[in-house]
C-alpha cells in the first residue's frame, strides 16, 4: 500500500497544476459550505433564540373560563335517571369570581423540583395594571419573577438593556420597564413611576432598567418586578402565583409532559411547539436550503476531480501500461488512482475547512447591529464542529466516487494495445 | 530435455487479429525454452515475433493453445495471478523502451522489485545500483527517466527486467537501439545470467551475429515457426 501511495503521489507531483486546480475546487466548496452553514445556523439560532430563549418549555396557568358542569345540572343529574332531561331556563351564568391564580402552587412546584425530566421550574405572577404618566394612563403588564432564576434559565440580563438584575432581583418596589414603554412615558433609571391595579390600588415603583426583547409591541407592554413586589402589588400573599414556568432537559419532551402536567393538576399547559409551531418550520427550510446548496457545491467539485482524473489517465495510459507489464495488477493500478483522488480531496477538504473558519470568523467579525437585536453586535455564525465533520465527510466520499470510475477505466487498460501503439 | 527443467511451454498458438479484418497472425506456434537456456527469435518484419512475445509474456490472453509458465497452465489463471507471475517469473524489455517519465532511473528499476516485496527497500535500492553498474549507467541512476538517451534507457528496461530475478526473461529488439560496444554488453550480460545463475532467455532480434551466438534460434516465417 505504501508503494502504492509513493506512485500514486509521484504522478500527482508530475501533474501539480491540474491536481491543484482539482483540489482547489474541493476547497471551494467545502469552504462555501462550512460558511454557508455556519452563518445560516448563527442566523437560525438567533432567530430562535429571541423567542425560544424566553419561552419555557412547559407554561402552566390558569385560564379564567366558565365552569363546564353549572350547579344547577348537577343538582337535578340525579333524578334525571330514566327520565326525560330536564331542562333549565337559567341564562347568562357569569364565571366564578375565581382569580387566575394556580391553586395548591407550592405544592406543585414541589412536585415538578423533583422531577428528572425538569431543568428549572420558576413561578410568575402576571398582573395587569395601568401607569399614570400625567393626565394619561398607559395599560401594562407587570410579570412578577424570580429574577435570579430568569436570569440563569432565559437569559434575562440579555434582554436587560440597562440596569442591574440584581437591583430587580433585591430591591422593594423596583421594576425594569419594558423600553418602548419606558420611551413614551420618559422615565428614566431612578425615576418613580405611578401604577395602578385592577382593583385600584396605586403603588409607585422605581424604574431600575430597561428590557428590550426585541418584538416592539411586547416592548411596549411588558414590565418585570420581583414576585414580592407583584405579590404586595396585588395584595395577595406569598404562595399566590399565576404561572408556573418549566425548563426540560429535553425540549422535545414538552408537548407530552405539557399533556401529563395538565391532567395530573388540573390546571392549563402549553408546550413551546405548539406556541412557536411557525419558528421550527422556518428554521428547517433555511437548513434544507443551504444543505442542499453545500451539497451541490460538493458534486460540482466531484465532477472537477472526475474530469481531471479521466484527463491525466488519458496522459499516463504509458505509465499504466508499463506498471501492468511489470506485474502490478489491475486493482493495484485502481488503487493508485483512487489513492490519488482521495489524496486531492483530503488536501482540497483541509484547506477547505481553513478557509472556511477563516470566512466564517470574517463574518462574525462584520458588525451587525439593530435596534431589535440589543445582545448582537455581530453577524452570527454558528462554529459547530458538525458541520465540519459534514463537508469532510462528504468531500472524501465525493472524491471517492468521483474517482472510482477514471480508477476503474485505468485498471481495465490493456497494455499490450498500448505498448504495440507505439 | 527434462520436463520439470521447462519453464516456458507453447503449444499450438493461434492468434487472430479482427480489426479491419480478420488475419491469422500465428499459426500453430508450438515451442520450449529448458531452465539455462538462451533461445533468440528471428524473421521477417511483420511476421508476428512481437505479437507472441506479448502472448508469452501473460499481458495478451487473446489467443487459442495453451501457454504453461513453470509449469502453470495460464489459460485459467485470474488476473491478478498473471500480474503475479510476470512480477516475479518474467522480465520484459519492449522493443520500444518504456519507462515511467514521472520516476527516476534508480526507482524505475527498483518499481518491480518495490512491488514483488521479498525484499527491504535498501536490498532492492542495492540491487539496483549493481544491475545499474553492470550495464554502465550507474551514473545517470538519479536522472530523471526522461533525461537520458535512447540507448541508456534500453539498458535501464534491461536493469529493471533483472530485478526479481526472473525464471525468463523476454526481450523485444532489447539491443536495436544499441552500438556494437553495448550490445556486446548486454550480450555478456544476457550469457551470464544464462549460464551462471540458470536463468532461462527469449530475445526477438534482427541482428543476425547476436542471434548465431545464442543457444537456439527459433526462426519465424508468416506466424509459423520453421526452425
Ligand atoms: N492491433 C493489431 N491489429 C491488427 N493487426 C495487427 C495488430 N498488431 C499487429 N498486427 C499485424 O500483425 C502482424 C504481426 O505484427 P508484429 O508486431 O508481431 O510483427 P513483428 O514480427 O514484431 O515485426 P517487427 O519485426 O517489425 O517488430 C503484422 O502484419 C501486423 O500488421
Ligand atoms: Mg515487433
Amino acid at each position: 500500500m505504501r508503494l502504492l501511495a509513493t506512485i500514486a503521489l509521484t504522478l500527482l507531483r508530475a501533474k501539480l497544476r491540474q491536481s491543484i486546480v482539482a483540489a482547489v475546487g474541493v476547497m471551494f466548496s467545502i469552504a462555501m459550505f462550512v460558511t454557508l452553514l455556519g452563518f445560516m445556523n448563527g442566523l437560525n439560532e438567533l432567530l430562535d433564540g429571541l423567542i425560544l430563549n424566553r419561552t419555557p418549555h412547559v407554561r402552566l396557568y390558569n385560564e379564567l373560563r366558565a365552569s363546564a358542569e353549572q350547579p344547577v345540572e348537577l343538582a337535578y343529574a340525579d333524578s334525571a335517571k330514566g327520565t326525560a332531561p330536564i331542562h333549565h331556563f337559567i341564562r347568562s351564568i357569569k364565571p366564578k369570581d375565581d382569580l387566575p391564580r394556580l391553586r395548591n402552587a407550592t405544592a406543585i412546584m414541589d412536585v415538578l423540583e423533583k422531577d428528572p425530566r425538569v431543568l428549572a421550574v420558576s413561578p410568575r405572577l402576571v398582573a395587569q395594571v395601568l401607569f399614570n404618566v400625567g393626565t394619561t394612563d398607559l395599560t401594562g403588564q407587570v410579570n412578577g419573577i424570580d429574577v435570579m432564576q430568569e436570569v440563569r434559565y432565559y437569559m434575562f440580563q440579555d434582554y436587560l438593556v440597562e440596569g442591574d438584575p440584581n437591583d430587580l432581583a433585591n430591591g422593594n418596589n423596583t421594576i425594569v420597564l419594558g423600553k418602548g414603554l419606558a420611551d413614551i412615558m420618559q422615565a428614566r433609571i431612578g425615576d418613580l413611576v405611578q401604577v395602578t391595579t385592577a382593583t385600584g390600588d396605586r403603588t409607585m415603583l422605581r424604574v431600575v432598567g430597561y428590557f428590550q426583547s426585541g418584538i416592539a409591541d411586547y416592548d411596549k407592554v411588558q414590565c418585570y418586578a420581583n414576585i414580592k413586589t407583584v405579590q404586595k402589588l396585588l395584595a395577595r400573599p406569598a404562595s399566590y402565583y399565576t404561572d408556573i414556568n418549566l425548563k426540560l432537559h429535553d425540549l422535545e419532551e414538552a408537548p407530552e409532559m405539557a399533556k401529563e402536567l395538565a391532567a395530573r393538576f388540573g390546571v392549563q399547559a402549553t408546550d413551546i411547539q405548539t406556541a412557536n409551531a411557525q419558528f421550527e418550520t422556518g428554521t428547517d427550510v433555511r437548513n434544507i436550503i443551504s444543505y442542499a446548496v453545500g451539497v451541490v457545491l460538493l458534486i460540482v467539485a466531484g465532477f472537477g476531480i472526475y474530469n481531471i482524473l479521466n484527463m491525466m489517465i488519458y496522459e499516463k495510459l504509458d505509465a499504466i501500461a508499463i506498471l501492468k507489464a511489470t506485474g502490478f495488477s489491475g486493482s493495484d493500478v485502481r488503487r493508485i488512482f483512487l489513492l490519488l483522488s482521495v489524496i486531492i480531496g483530503i488536501v482540497g477538504a483541509l484547506g477547505g475547512l481553513v478557509v472556511g473558519i477563516t470566512l466564517q470568523n470574517i463574518i462574525d467579525n462584520i458588525p451587525f447591529i439593530t435596534a431589535a437585536l440589543p445582545s448582537v453586535t455581530t453577524f452570527p455564525v454558528d462554529y459547530s464542529i458538525r458541520y465540519y465533520v459534514i463537508a469532510v465527510t462528504f468531500a472524501l466520499a465525493t472524491t471517492w466516487v468521483a474517482g472510482w470510475f477514471p480508477a476503474r477505466k485505468a485498471s481495465h487498460v490493456d497494455p499490450v494495445e498500448i505498448i504495440r501503439g507505439k | 530435455m527434462n520436463k520439470s527443467e521447462l519453464v516456458l511451454e507453447v503449444e499450438k498458438v493461434n492468434k487472430y487479429f479482427h480489426d479491419p479484418m480478420t488475419i491469422h497472425v500465428l499459426k500453430d506456434v508450438s515451442m520450449q525454452v529448458a531452465r539455462g537456456e538462451f533461445v533468440s527469435i528471428t524473421g521477417k518484419s511483420g511476421c508476428g515475433k512481437s505479437t507472441l512475445l506479448y502472448i508469452l509474456s501473460t499481458m495478451d490472453t487473446d489467443y487459442e493453445g495453451e501457454l504453461k509458465i513453470d509449469g502453470e497452465p495460464t489459460r485459467m489463471a485470474s488476473r491478478t495471478r498473471l500480474a503475479r507471475i510476470r512480477n516475479e517469473k518474467i522480465g520484459f524489455v519492449f522493443q520500444f523502451h518504456y519507462l515511467l517519465t514521472e520516476f527516476s532511473v534508480l526507482h524505475n528499476v527498483m518499481l518491480p522489485g518495490l512491488k514483488l516485496g521479498m525484499k527491504s527497500r535498501e536490498e532492492v535500492e542495492h540491487r539496483a545500483m549493481e544491475l545499474l553498474d553492470d550495464l554502465g549507467i550507474a551514473d545517470q541512476a538519479r536522472k530523471a527517466a526522461n533525461q537520458i538517451s535512447g540507448g541508456q534507457k534500453q539498458r535501464v528496461a534491461i536493469a529493471r527486467a533483472m530485478i526479481n530475478d526472473p525464471l525468463i526473461i523476454m526481450g523485444d529488439e532489447p539491443t536495436g537501439n544499441l552500438d556494437s560496444r553495448n550490445s556486446d554488453i548486454v550480450f555478456d550480460i544476457f550469457r551470464k545470467i544464462a549460464d551462471e545463475h540458470k536463468r532461462s532467455l527469449l530475445i526477438v532480434t534482427h541482428d543476425q551475429d547476436f542471434a548465431a551466438r545464442t543457444d537456439r534460434i527459433i526462426d519465424m516465417d508468416d506466424g509459423r515457426v520453421i526452425t
